[in-house]
């Protein structure tokens, strides 16, 4: 069994890392910059080892959910929080999944960002991330969860705001950080309405605050079933602006603006799948009200669709892959709304590789091109042999081919979906299907776009860049970014298959990932398989025939769909709507305009109204005042008359 | 009971002694700012010595420095009597912290350093002392103590409508303190009662026969220490005070002088008055809420970044009256809530002193804080970017820091009592992240801007109250127990009294509505 102090220190290394670089390395000694890099790969690589022992240990069972004591925090009477460690087969993959994608994005960073003056501050960053992602995956209470939560919206909002003298990252940074603070505002109130259940756990024995007692209380119908819904919507808010999830998706494409490794690192890998985390950290909780979990899969099946319709046409390569996340998240969400909780993590887990992979690959295009802008690339298979190999295998994953890993998670959530006894299930299938379509093609749009046809000049052209002295080279990345791709399209080919194989493999017992997670295994339908295989080949081929054939049809395509164009492209007017409309006008400009002009000029009008008052009043006394002592004689004794005078009335 | 160990008192009074022996004995600008410092430190010492030597196990009351002597009738029954107890123990440190940095901030002062000096230390005693005094006379004499320093020192070494700033604040807190003062002897001279002790009163007004209704003797009170919180509609005088004081002002005053009328909520108006309190909760929530929201909304229109802070302020204590709602709930939850009240406190002022100091830094080096005039300034001064982010994220409750440890405590003592009153003041922290990031981004980030090329960074001796204020934020959010511990023992004994009196008062008696309340 892995000690209690061992699983701390997976946290705890990444973050020394942190502390280390911020205060020591950066202020003193940067200009020994690489000690940050090497500091924070070494200590990642520490807390990849540990997981996987901690894994090893999860899977023998030496460890189980609650052998270790939690620690208290803050205990005031009737409230108790402490931090403790949840060691349960989620906490053990989730471990794995973002140790290891973090340590590959680490090694290409070391390249990718070379040349940046910030080169430590990255570092520290990005340990900063991974020590908060590992402290929210490993939280056994949900206060901790929530800080833990923060902080990793704290990195991503530094990371994204990294290139901070960027107008449009310092605004992309607030956006992504204040839209998540809705939905975090809704866990929040989740965590109150959980405390001021408290009576009902204390009398089960049960504390309102620790996961696994929320978990049981909900399951076991300690917890009233109204109770449960409330609180498992409140969760899911905090999931949806995690996880990009609609209406609270904005700021997700907004967060390409960081540099390329954290997109793929933190908003395409591990913690946008925050949300789908969180939701399967509560699935007993959500599984015990059915108004939530419909509430889930709806939001989920309806995110899938509409991320991917704006994917359709955005020409910035990370948009589109940024599109394409928050629709495969909302997948992972339909997945949990459906009750298919295996198959949401297993496509959690191989996501996390494809689509870091499908991240750096775009990182690497842009090394050698200096652009994101597709319309000015193509051509790059040539010259970037690495490079187009294993974005086409990340591309391929993603689309669902056989026998790639992201064919099998895929195919396991449509299965749960067509055989699924649910109202909404069908419904939720066929939508699930057409986004496959959506997916397919834009993902080979991309790949004509970039790297097939003719090089049609980078950043020399793009004019939106405007650079003067534009660095395009075109020519293979260096290998500290090659071999990350190497690593991860290898995980992206196998991930699927040998995680969670439909039979019994020599040493990987039949549905593995499954059984681990404690959850149904699925079991392989042929109809279902062919079918989506066939509908993502469909997309792929018109991919083809639009940008794969240039003049084939394109132009006439484009003529019908002109006005739906110019509606995905300005992503629905919704980025209008929120903040020229709401943010502006009606919040800015109309309700602090006017509480700000009445708190000047009533509030403070009336206080400055009471001082004139008084201060004319003793102007009108003032005159009395003479100095001279008959007048106050002469006052004095016709006061004492009048006091007379009344004392004899009234006696 | 007459106790003496003068080791309060010697808190109390050494920055008193240290502005007498400025005004007399040392001249010249650099030895005063010597003398000034070592007096600051030395009392940082001491109120330490007083936090961390406060026996958790021990009597409730302690370092006690009580004698009859100080105005020497009997009949009369004034005494002097200096204590610390749970409640005020994290407030004397909080003091102490903020008293270092004020005078850290002042080193740059030239016009008229001597006085300068004097009526800052004047004021540190005014502070330190009504947190200890359990005197009612004794308070009321240091917390009208305190006005004198803070008019003179905005007055002559504030900007902009100086003396229009100091005046408003000298006529607001001084009329609020006439009501206090009302309210004071109105208790004294309620048969049964006769006394000053402000240990002894909660017990005796129980059972004494009041000259006037216990709802009025409350209003008169909280009147007080309302202005002083400040809540709404008695706010304004605070932003004209904050933007115009000298930032070594404006620190103490957000810092430490607010916090006086917190502390005088739950010293006088919740330990004295258990059953008015728990009437009026629902006053109190929705008061709370609308400081939290009405701050907020207009701080979102300031471009002025004192005022912005200032504003903000408001928003925040609104989360202190929140929290002492929850004395209308079950005992449980209003130990969490008070005690989340009292660390509101203390976190705000490291907070907000630690804002008003950076604000104070940044208006010295780029000569403005008009925010649409700044901007890009993170390249040029990486210190007092990284401790606005800090500060900022502070006060946006952020976890890992204090300002997180204390809204939580406040929102899970005070939802299960008030509902939907807790739900809307919680909103506040979404509008605080919308000000603060906007902040943040229009003055730090950005491409650096041509005429801002030369300023520079703060330099070690401006970022050692820095240091001092951001490394207390960040060990309270890390090990919020430190402070919590304290203040629990300072609440739990106001909850029993509360607990004790509703048991043996009849409830449900016709007081529900707000002239029955103080009339009857």
């Amino acid at each position: 069994m892995i000690p209690e102090n061992v699983v701390w220190l997976i946290l705890l290394s990444p973050f020394l890392s942190f502390a280390v670089i911020s205060i020591v390395i950066r202020p003193f000694f940067n200009q020994f910059r690489n000690v940050s890099s090497h500091l924070t790969i070494a200590s990642i690589s520490i807390s990849l080892f540990l997981s996987i022992w901690f894994l090893i240990s999860v899977i023998n069972n030496d460890v189980s959910i609650d052998s270790y004591q939690s620690q208290s925090w803050i205990s005031l009477g009737i409230l108790e929080i402490s931090i403790g460690i949840i060691s349960d087969s989620l906490t053990a993959i989730m471990l794995i999944v973002v140790t290891s994608v973090s340590l590959m994005v680490q090694i290409y960073s070391t390249s990718y960002m070379e040349n940046d003056s910030g080169y430590s501050r990255y570092f520290a960053y990005m340990s900063l991330f991974t020590a908060s992602m590992i402290g929210l995956i490993m939280a056994s209470n949900v206060v901790q969860l929530y800080a833990f939560w923060e902080l990793v919206g704290l990195s991503s909002y530094l990371l994204i705001g990294f290139w901070y003298h960027k107008p449009s990252a310092a605004a992309a940074a607030k956006k992504a950080f204040i839209i998540t603070r809705f939905g975090d505002f809704g866990l929040l109130l989740a965590i109150l309405y959980l405390f001021s259940n408290g009576e009902t756990f204390a009398a089960n024995g049960l504390n309102s605050l620790d996961i696994s007692d929320i978990n049981l209380a909900a399951k076991t119908g300690i917890l009233a079933s109204g109770v449960v819904t409330w609180v498992a919507i409140g969760i899911f808010a905090g999931a949806i602006g995690k996880s990009g999830q609609f209406p609270l998706h904005t700021w997700l494409p907004d967060a390409m603006e960081g540099p390329t490794p954290v997109s793929a690192l933190i908003h395409a890998a591990t913690m946008v799948a925050a949300g789908v985390f969180l939701v399967a950290r509560f699935f007993d909780l959500f599984h015990s009200s059915e108004a939530a979990m419909t509430t889930v899969a709806v939001t989920g099946v309806f995110t899938a669709l509409f991320a991917a319709s704006m994917g359709l046409v955005m020409t910035d390569i990370k948009r589109v892959l940024a599109y394409s996340t928050i629709s495969q998240l909302g997948y992972m969400m339909l997945a949990l709304g459906i009750g298919a909780y295996g198959p949401a993590i297993f496509h959690l887990f191989t996501h996390a590789f494809f689509k870091a992979l499908l991240f750096l690959g775009s990182g690497s295009v842009n090394h050698a091109t200096g652009t994101f802008d597709m319309r000015y690339m193509g051509g790059l298979r040539k010259s970037m042999p690495w490079t187009y190999s294993t974005f086409l295998i990340g591309a391929l994953s993603l689309s669902g081919i056989f026998p790639l890993a992201g064919f099998w998670s895929k195919d396991e959530i449509l299965t749960h979906a067509w055989s699924s006894s649910m109202n909404i299930s069908t419904i939720v299938y066929i939508f699930a299907l057409l986004a496959v379509f959506m997916t397919a093609f834009y993902m080979f749009r991309v790949i004509f776009m970039t790297f097939e046809g003719d090089f049609k000049g980078g950043a020399q052209s793009d004019p939106s860049l405007n650079l003067i002295n534009p660095d395009v080279h075109l020519q293979e990345s260096p290998k500290a970014m090659v071999v990350p791709l190497l690593v991860l399209g290898l995980m992206s080919i196998i991930g699927g298959f040998l995680v969670n194989p439909p039979v019994n493999l020599v040493v990987i017992p039949e549905h593995w990932l499954s059984h681990f997670l404690h959850a149904d295994s699925i079991k392989f339908n042929f109809v279902v398989a062919i079918l989506s295989s066939l509908i993502a080949g469909a997309g792929i081929l018109l991919a083809y025939l639009i940008y794969g054939q240039p003049k084939l049809i394109s132009h006439s395509v484009y003529r019908i769909t002109n006005p739906i164009h110019r509606v995905l492209i300005n992503k629905y007017f919704l980025d209008e709507f929120y903040e020229s409309f709401i943010t502006t006008r009606v919040i800015y400009n109309s309700i602090a305009k006017s509480i700000d002009w009445a708190d000047r000029l009533v509030i403070d009008g009336i206080v400055r109204q009471i001082g004139l008052v008084s201060r004319n009043l003793g102007k009108i006394i003032a005159p009395i005042q003479t100095g001279q002592s008959q007048g106050y004689g002469l006052i004095l004794s016709l006061g004492t008359i009048l006091i007379i005078v009344i004392y004899i009335l009234f006696k | 009971m007459e106790n003496f160990s003068g080791i309060l008192t010697i808190t109390v009074f050494l920055p008193l002694v240290g502005a007498i022996i400025i005004a007399l004995a040392i001249n010249g600008a650099k030895s005063i700012r010597y003398f000034a410092v070592l007096i600051g430190v030395i009392e940082l010492v001491l109120t330490s010595v007083i936090f961390f030597g406060y026996e958790k196990g021990g009597a409730q009351y302690q370092f006690v420095d009580k004698t009859s002597e100080w105005i020497p009738f009997d009949s009369l029954n004034v005494n002097y009597f200096l204590a610390v107890d749970g409640l005020s123990a994290p407030l004397v440190l909080l003091s102490g912290l903020l008293g270092i940095s004020a005078i850290f901030a002042s080193l740059g002062i030239k016009q008229r350093v001597k006085e300068y000096f004097v009526w800052l230390l004047v004021l540190q005693t005014a502070v330190v002392g009504v947190f200890t005094a359990l005197d009612f006379i004794l308070f009321f004499l240091l917390w009208e103590l305190e006005l004198i320093p803070m008019f003179f020192l905005i007055s002559i070494w504030g900007s902009g409508r100086k003396e229009y700033s100091a005046m408003k604040f000298l006529i607001f807190t001084f009329l609020a303190s006439a009501f206090m003062l009302i309210g004071i002897l109105a208790l004294y001279f309620s048969t049964g009662i006769h006394t000053f002790d402000m240990t002894e009163l909660p017990s005796k007004i129980q059972t004494a026969t009041l000259i006037i209704p216990s709802g009025l003797i409350f209003t008169l009170l909280f009147v007080g220490f309302a202005v002083k919180l400040p809540v709404w509609p008695f706010h304004t005088w605070l932003p004209d005070a904050h933007t115009d004081a000298p930032t070594a002002v404006s620190v103490m005053l957000a810092g430490v002088l607010l916090k006086m009328g917190g502390y005088g909520m739950l010293r006088v108006s919740v330990s004295m008055f258990p059953n008015v309190i728990t009437e009026v909760a629902w006053i109190l929530i929705t008061l709370g809420v609308i400081n939290v929201l009405y701050g907020a909304i207009v701080t979102l229109r300031q471009t002025d970044l004192k005022r912005l802070i200032a504003f903000s302020s408001i928003s925040h204590m609104g989360y202190v009256l929140v929290g002492i709602s929850s004395v209308a709930g079950a005992a449980g939850n209003a130990t969490v809530g008070l005690t989340g009240a009292a660390m509101q406190m203390f976190t705000h002022g490291t907070i907000t002193g630690l804002m008003f100091l950076l604000v104070g830094l940044v208006y010295e080096k780029a000569h403005t804080r008009h925010i649409p005039d700044l901007g890009g300034l993170a390249t040029r001064m990486p210190i007092l970017a990284s401790g606005f982010i800090l500060a900022g994220l502070a006060s946006l409750g952020l976890p890992g820091t204090s300002g997180f440890v204390s809204e939580v405590l406040v929102f899970l003592g005070t939802f299960p009592v008030w509902n939907i009153g807790t739900l809307l003041s919680a909103f506040g922290i979404v509008i605080t992240a919308g000000y603060i990031l906007w902040m943040i981004q229009r003055t730090f980030f950005g491409p650096s801007i041509e005429r801002f090329n030369n300023v520079r960074d703060a330099s070690t001796l401006e970022a050692v109250p820095l240091a001092i204020l951001a490394i207390s934020v960040l060990v309270i959010g890390l090990f919020p127990s430190i402070i919590s511990d304290v203040f629990q023992l300072g609440i739990s004994p106001i909850i029993q009294g509360i607990s004790d009196n509703a048991a043996s008062v009849e409830l449900g008696s016709n007081q529900n509505n707000l002239l029955a309340f103080i009339f009857n």
